[in-house]
């Protein structure tokens, strides 16, 4: 078994080599593809589609991988595509509870191997966000929550004026790419991370002016 | 004697890190695991596995009833001291990048007559039979390169080939989260929580990152080999598991052991 997913990778260097001196670019991406394949292995709900990249993941990886950001017209049609998926809340309510949020943003479960099927998902949100003051481990590989929805001056949530930043902030979370290309945060509701119910929730944790984050 | 002065001191560096985690969270937590560290630098319970490995390393074991003592880690047979802050290296014997693991495998095989299909079957399981055994060489043998530094040799197309593949691995977007391992491992003073990661696209300073492990865990009492550390990395970030010792294990030791040439080896480390 062993020899099976090591000896993949030696053969091909071999010939390549003795064709001339040096791989290049494309011969890196060919094995990595191949390593990729050999290496791993399902187990439980974490099955090989996991590996399956859309265009967005296959973009943004190689742009990482050759340092340099994606071009502007890429960057803006992938935005575009990703704008699409986002799905709006079927009876118009952006807001639901926030103690419910609370504890979705604080919850970093979800699937995992070790996790099954129907499980309920953490946003992961603390993880990198800082967001209620109270709660001081967060992360801070994205930018502080706190105050987020009175910082935008949001008072009344269903008014016509806070209609932008809640239709944003729903966007933001449903699929963040949509607003940047290859933004690093989940996208909670176009990978089916958080159900509607619970992107409602984390909404109203971030722009219920009676929750914490807004006190 | 030195088992059970290590389990004592582990026991009062215990109930001394449980008063403190009572008295408050946040930046005490980690002072309390500071503190733990500190306490248990004379009895760091990862000695147990160190001196599990060194009678495991010496005692004729196998269906040849030999040693290991005549093991080439790459600095010729029997050589132990750098041999791990080297690792991974390509293998002429073998014409395969391989790191500590793998090789101690391929040396259970030719020295010892283990059978190879066996012991990568039974690698994954740290906690008990050739699994266990395995941990323990491993901290045994890179144990004897604490305090130096890491100086992959890097000089062969396969070493080369292997790095690159590393680099897109490490970069690599997928699963239900979109994480790749530069998602966290790639910033300067990023933090998961209270957590504070290293950046692994370089060298991220002495005993940090690459050059932590093998470590023991205080959290769930394990001794942890770089392979572990790498199959949970995958779990957390939502990806599928790679098969013990697989290329993508190797070539992302690769990555990260030349990423961090300089950087100094604390082994046997403590991790919360």
């Amino acid at each position: 078994m062993k020899k099976a997913f090591s000896l993949a990778l030696v053969p091909v260097v071999a010939l390549t080599l003795s064709a001339c001196s040096g791989l290049g670019s494309a011969d890196y991406d060919r094995i990595h593809a191949e390593a990729v394949k050999a290496s791993f292995q399902a187990n439980g709900i974490a099955t090989l589609d996991y590996l399956k990249q859309d265009p967005s993941n296959e973009l943004c990886s190689a742009a990482d991988v050759a340092g340099k950001p994606l071009d502007e017209k890429t960057a803006r049609a992938l935005e575009e595509a990703e704008m699409k998926t986002i799905k709006w809340p079927s009876d118009g309510q952006f807001l639901g509870d926030w103690k419910k949020g609370e504890s979705i943003a604080q919850s970093g479960r979800g699937l995992t191997w070790t996790d099954t099927a129907g499980s309920p998902n953490g946003g992961n949100c603390y993880n990198c966000h800082q967001i209620d003051k109270k709660e001081i481990s967060f992360g801070n590989l994205g930018p502080s929550l706190y105050n987020y929805g009175k910082l935008r001056g949001v008072t009344d949530p269903n008014s016509p004026q806070a209609k932008a930043i809640v239709e944003y902030t729903w966007g933001k979370l449903w699929n963040s790419r949509a607003y940047n290309a290859c933004s690093q945060m989940p996208r909670a509701g176009h990978k089916g991370i958080l159900s509607e119910q619970n992107m409602k929730d984390v909404m109203a944790l971030l722009l219920d002016p009676k929750s914490p984050v807004n006190q | 004697m030195k088992h059970a002065v290590v389990h004592r001191r582990l026991l009062a560096a215990t109930l001394a890190l449980g008063a403190g985690a009572a008295f408050a969270q946040g930046n005490t937590a980690l002072d309390g695991i500071a503190k733990y560290r500190e306490m248990l630098q004379d009895g760091n319970p990862a000695e147990l596995f160190e001196m599990k490995g060194e009678e495991l390393w010496k005692q004729k074991r196998g269906p040849k009833s030999a040693s290991l003592e005549q093991c080439d880690l790459g600095k010729g047979p029997g050589v132990l001291k750098g041999a791990f802050t080297e690792l991974p290296r390509f293998f002429a014997d073998t014409g395969k990048v391989m790191d500590l693991e793998t090789r101690l495998i391929h040396c259970m095989v030719t020295l010892q007559g283990f059978n190879e299909a066996d012991l990568y079957k039974a690698a994954p399981s740290i906690g008990r039979g050739e699994g266990a055994n395995l941990v323990a060489i491993t901290t045994y043998v890179a144990t004897q390169s604490k305090g130096m530094r890491f100086n992959l040799p890097f000089n062969t197309e396969q070493e080369k080939t292997m790095y690159q593949v590393g680099k897109r691995l490490f970069f690599q977007r997928g699963g239900p989260h979109d994480f790749a391992c530069a998602t966290c491992h790639n910033t300067d003073g990023g933090r998961i929580r209270l957590q504070e990661l290293p950046n692994l696209s370089k060298n991220p300073g002495d005993g940090v990152g690459f050059a932590a492990w093998p470590a023991y865990r205080v959290s769930n009492s394990q001794m942890w080999t770089m392979q572990k550390r790498l199959n949970d990395c995958y779990r957390q970030q939502r990806f599928p598991e790679p098969k013990f010792g697989s290329d993508v294990t190797i070539a992302l030791s690769v990555y990260m052991g030349v990423n961090a040439k300089g950087a100094e080896s604390i082994v046997p480390a403590i991790k919360r």
